[in-house]
């Protein structure tokens, strides 16, 4: 992606926008103005039963931020988004080490990095449904631990709890750590790795000082990922807490369904904002169009 | 997964380079840690999903739980003969469609948009972060703003129409980033070489980047298929009154409790493993190809 200076750059100017005027023409309608639309929306006011009155008030607002619920919810959404980051980033990140510097053979680690992220391109409910049978008060694992006599009733927490839908989330997440994280591993050159053993650097050492400060990119583009899906997520919450816990938007959802759209797009637009504040903290310490392109 | 699936047949070094010193003989300590993680990691990525597509073929007393009950096809017939399910062959049908038509639409834009940001013009930097916007953005939400602009301007919400579009917000930032991955490893000598020649542009784009490009064009139509016929968030509430497969599986999750559901989800991962199987065969044999031509 580099600038050709060879090209005049108005004319390169005007190509530039056409090729990418496909783009822009559905990301208009379909991205900036649906957000317009939401963010017109938490100002109007409603009439309760889902017809909205043109207008500018704070009314919701003020009732989103003076709701007790607000600060419930955002701290259940906190929680099991630090929750999945960590274990993905952790998972991710020695995944990603593992088929980089351990795995000898290149065919063998192509082979195994596609078996890691097959399932990304399968469908997302499915995986998270297919705990069920494992997690359930009759399931797989209760059926272990009784048989082996560790617990003497079925363990109820496994399965619609807040443990299961961290075990979704890390299930279907931890992909997005080990792809980004795997592509920067792979650029290190293992001479550098090399030289740091050569000058007697330990294993310490080489993970503190080359490992981890080369693999930030790929790190601070899943952690992108990770936030922005856990955070915008429902369903999972819904699903696998069995409705007993509920995070920003699983709670917007709720709102939407009874027609509050003032009050739900008013906390939508909260989220927005957040989730725009984090990933634009991210993105000061990695370039991702460089990273991506290099 | 973008950069390397597009990368990789390129990225073949040496083997020998490639392991942490010593690059002979005994491993490390940490290698068999590590590869105990691995395993684990991909038996907890398969292990369930590999439970439900074996509960899937329960007889009639089939539950939702192990043991087995019995061996039949019973619950993939009931899935399309039922009513009481819904609308599961419609509901297929009509994913499968625009699947199609997003796979189609992303793989043209994405390839343009790809050839656009090769250069720097006023204003990329602007296009880029708002593909990034429409990538992070809450899916539920785009949803809904997208289903309250249709009813402002009084058109039906449709599968076809407010759903495809919401489909595209999130299928082309993915288009786009992947053939930046795919772009930065096009050698822009082939394209000059063209020029030089006589070629058109529009020569160059289908003679050489095209042929050139194509293992990274279909990852970027597997993307767009796989990320269109799974998605979820963002058609809830743009897709209008007649279902897409995944928001049939949801409304079954919240009141189906028989291996029929499970079943569905047996009968669409061997769909997805299909385009995947199809998509990956075919970059391997353009590549192989490739690879024959040069040597012979």
């Amino acid at each position: 992606m580099q600038p050709s200076p060879s090209l005049i750059p108005s004319r390169s100017n005007l190509a530039g926008w056409l090729y990418v005027s496909p783009l822009v023409l559905v990301l208009v309608p379909f991205f900036v103005a649906p957000i317009l639309v939401v963010l017109a929306a938490s100002f109007f006011a409603t009439d309760g039963f889902g017809g909205l009155t043109p207008g500018f008030t704070l009314a919701s607002y003020v009732e989103v931020l003076h709701s007790a619920l607000t600060l419930k919810l955002y701290l259940a959404t906190i929680k099991f988004t630090a929750l999945t980051w960590v274990l993905t980033l952790i998972i991710g990140f020695f995944v990603a080490y593992f088929l980089v510097f351990h795995v000898r053979n290149q065919l063998l680690a192509i082979g195994l990095f596609l078996l890691c992220t097959v399932p990304f391109w399968t469908s997302n409910i499915i995986r998270m449904i297919s705990w069920i049978p494992l997690l359930g008060k009759e399931g797989l694992i209760n059926q272990a631990l009784l048989a082996m006599g560790v617990i003497h009733q079925p363990l109820e927490v496994l399965l619609f709890s807040d443990l299961a839908v961290v075990i979704a989330y890390v299930h279907q997440l931890t992909i997005f750590m080990i792809v980004p994280i795997f592509n920067s591993m792979a650029r290190i050159d293992k001479k550098l790795i090399e030289a740091a053993i050569d000058a007697g650097a330990s294993r310490f050492d080489i993970m503190r000082l080359i490992v981890v400060p080369m693999s930030k990119s790929g790190i601070a583009l899943g952690t992108i990922f990770v936030v922005s899906i856990v955070m915008g997520d429902f369903f999972v919450v819904k699903v696998m807490s069995g409705g007993g816990s509920a995070s920003v938007v699983s709670a917007f959802y709720e709102d939407v369904g009874v027609l509050q759209y003032p009050t739900a797009a008013a906390s939508a637009v909260l989220l927005t904002l957040v989730l725009v504040a984090i990933v634009s903290v991210i993105l000061r310490t990695v370039d991702i169009r460089q990273e991506i392109a290099r | 997964m973008s950069a390397v699936l597009a990368e990789m047949p390129e990225t073949a070094t040496p083997a020998t380079t490639k392991a942490i010193a010593p690059s002979k003989g005994g491993r490390p300590w940490t290698f068999y840690v590590l590869a105990t993680l691995f395993a684990f990691y991909v038996i907890a990525l398969y292990g369930p999903m590999f439970c439900i597509y074996v509960l899937s073929f329960q007889d009639i007393r089939g539950g939702l739980v192990f043991p087995m009950k019995g061996y039949s096809l019973h619950w993939f017939v009931d899935l399309f003969t039922q009513v009481r399910t819904g609308d599961v062959k419609g509901s297929f049908d009509r994913s499968i469609k625009l699947a199609v038509i997003v796979t189609i639409i992303t793989v043209v834009v994405s390839f343009l948009a790809g050839l656009g940001f090769r250069r720097r013009f006023r204003g990329d930097t602007f296009v880029f972060y708002m593909m990034i916007g429409s990538l992070v953005a809450p899916g539920l939400v785009l949803g809904l703003g997208t289903g309250l602009l249709f009813q402002a301007f009084g058109l039906n919400a449709s599968w076809y129409t407010s759903a495809l579009g919401a489909q595209l917000s999130w299928t082309l930032p993915f288009g786009v980033l992947v053939m930046f991955a795919v772009m930065s490893r096009f050698n822009h000598a082939w394209e000059e070489a063209a020029y030089d020649l006589g070629a058109s542009r529009w020569q160059s784009i289908r003679l050489v980047m095209i042929p050139v490009l194509a293992p990274g064009l279909v990852a970027v139509a597997l993307f767009g298929f796989t990320l269109s016929y799974d998605e979820f968030a963002r058609s809830l509430q743009t897709a209008g009154s007649l279902n897409t497969l995944p928001l049939e599986i949801w409304s079954m999750t919240l009141n189906v409790t028989s291996p029929s559901l499970y079943a569905l989800g047996t009968v669409t991962t061997v769909v997805s493993f299909v385009v995947i199987g199809a998509s990956l065969g075919s970059i391997v044999l353009i590549q192989k190809k490739r690879g024959s031509r040069a040597k012979g």
